[in-house]
């Protein structure tokens, strides 16, 4: 496959084509497929996917839509399922993107779940439970640092980071309130600045 | 009807709103409601559905759809999926259509610097209160220590990650 670089208007014209033959149901299907694949984390899959063997977006716009999604409650699988469904084939994509995307683990988690409820106190399953959920508080403490790395601009934000885990955690505050209070603080001490790399050059 | 269906609609509905920065923000919250509050389920099974859930594809909190079929069988799955990821998905419908008109709304970009520091600390807190229930002593500490450091260190697919704290754990802990 067309793995090799390609130029920024080889790109365009190759998303183009693609995206001109793009039905609803190939939406549902593709997402089905990266729902159904997706082991250990979906973001990776769709880009690969999407991106790299069906050319429906480019990496720019790619990128750009992730970032959205962080920045919205909901799970970044979902989210990214909506709005890529949604340049491609508007909300009926972005509804067949989200149901493909998810139906597959929701129907695994519903089996795993009666079995769970049968045979979840076995001492062979607590034993092995255990392992498993200790290893996912390791893997989620890891996500929170990768993401801290890559989303957090000024050294400031980590007194944020600080608040808002005390506000939950220490004085159960509430996610919402700790939402809205230390929110609008920190997004009042990023208040809009002259930035010199903003695309203000005329 | 199953009349925990309205209550599951509405715990549901409530947790979609918190999953800022990734599901796991709105675990504390689920925690109290799910277990102290609505006794669909215990903690240390949250925990365990939770960290399973891992090893399966797509969105990692599925596990809601267990919580939803122990509490209202079927109709609860379906409708905790609907109510979980019906109101997000609504809201990145439309923000994402407004996005680029606002692409040069100064204050766009400190909404999401803003945020990012936020939606970090309420996933690490989500984290935290996980570990209680997941890191009891030292071997399961040592456990989430290896994984983390793997991490940190190079890539790997974290489902396996998970799959050796499996292996590890039916060793370890398998009464003799």
């Amino acid at each position: 496959m067309s793995e090799t670089k390609l130029s920024l208007a080889e790109e365009k014209a190759l998303v183009a084509a693609a995206r001109a033959k793009v039905t609803v149901f190939d939406v549902f299907l593709q997402f089905l497929i990266i729902g159904a694949t997706s082991f250990g984390g979906v973001v990776p899959y769709l880009r690969s996917g999407l991106v790299g063997k069906l050319h429906w977006v480019d990496d720019k716009e790619f990128v750009e839509l992730l970032s959205i999604s962080q920045s919205l409650p909901g799970l970044n699988a979902t989210n990214m399922a909506v709005l890529l469904g949604d340049r491609l084939k508007g909300w009926m994509g972005a509804l067949a993107g989200v149901i493909g995307m998810c139906l597959p683990g929701a129907a695994i988690m519903f089996v795993v779940g009666m079995i769970y409820r049968a045979h979840g106190d076995h001492a062979f399953t607590t034993a092995v439970l255990k392992g498993v959920a200790a290893a996912a508080a390791g893997l989620l403490l890891a996500t929170v640092i990768q993401l801290g790395k890559k989303s957090l601009t000024h050294r400031f934000d980590l007194v944020f980071v600080a608040a808002t885990v005390i506000a939950v955690n220490r004085l159960h505050l509430g996610v919402p309130k700790t939402l809205v209070i230390i929110g609008l603080v920190a997004i009042l001490f990023h208040y809009p600045r002259k930035a010199p790399q903003e695309g203000e050059a005329k | 009807m199953n009349s925990q269906i309205p209550a599951l609609i509405r715990v549901f509905a409530y947790l979609s709103i918190l999953t800022v920065g990734g599901g796991m923000a709105a675990f504390p919250e689920m925690e109290e409601l799910t277990v102290r509050v609505h006794h669909w389920l215990e903690f240390h099974q949250l925990i365990h559905l939770y960290s399973v859930g891992q090893l399966a594809p797509g969105p990692n909190m599925m596990m809601i759809v267990s919580i939803g079929d122990w509490a209202g069988g079927v109709l609860g799955a379906i409708v905790v999926l609907v109510a979980f990821f019906g109101p997000t998905a609504l809201l990145a419908l439309l923000v994402g259509r407004a996005w680029t008109k606002l692409e040069h709304w100064p204050w766009r970009q400190s909404i999401q610097e803003g945020l990012a520091s936020v939606s970090v600390g309420l996933l690490l807190a989500g984290t935290i209160s996980m570990a209680k229930g997941a890191v009891t002593g030292w071997t399961t500490g040592g456990i989430a220590l290896g994984v983390l450091l793997i991490m940190v260190w190079r890539k790997v697919n974290p489902a396996l990650l998970v799959l050796g704290g499996a292996i590890v754990g039916g060793i370890v802990f398998m009464p003799k």
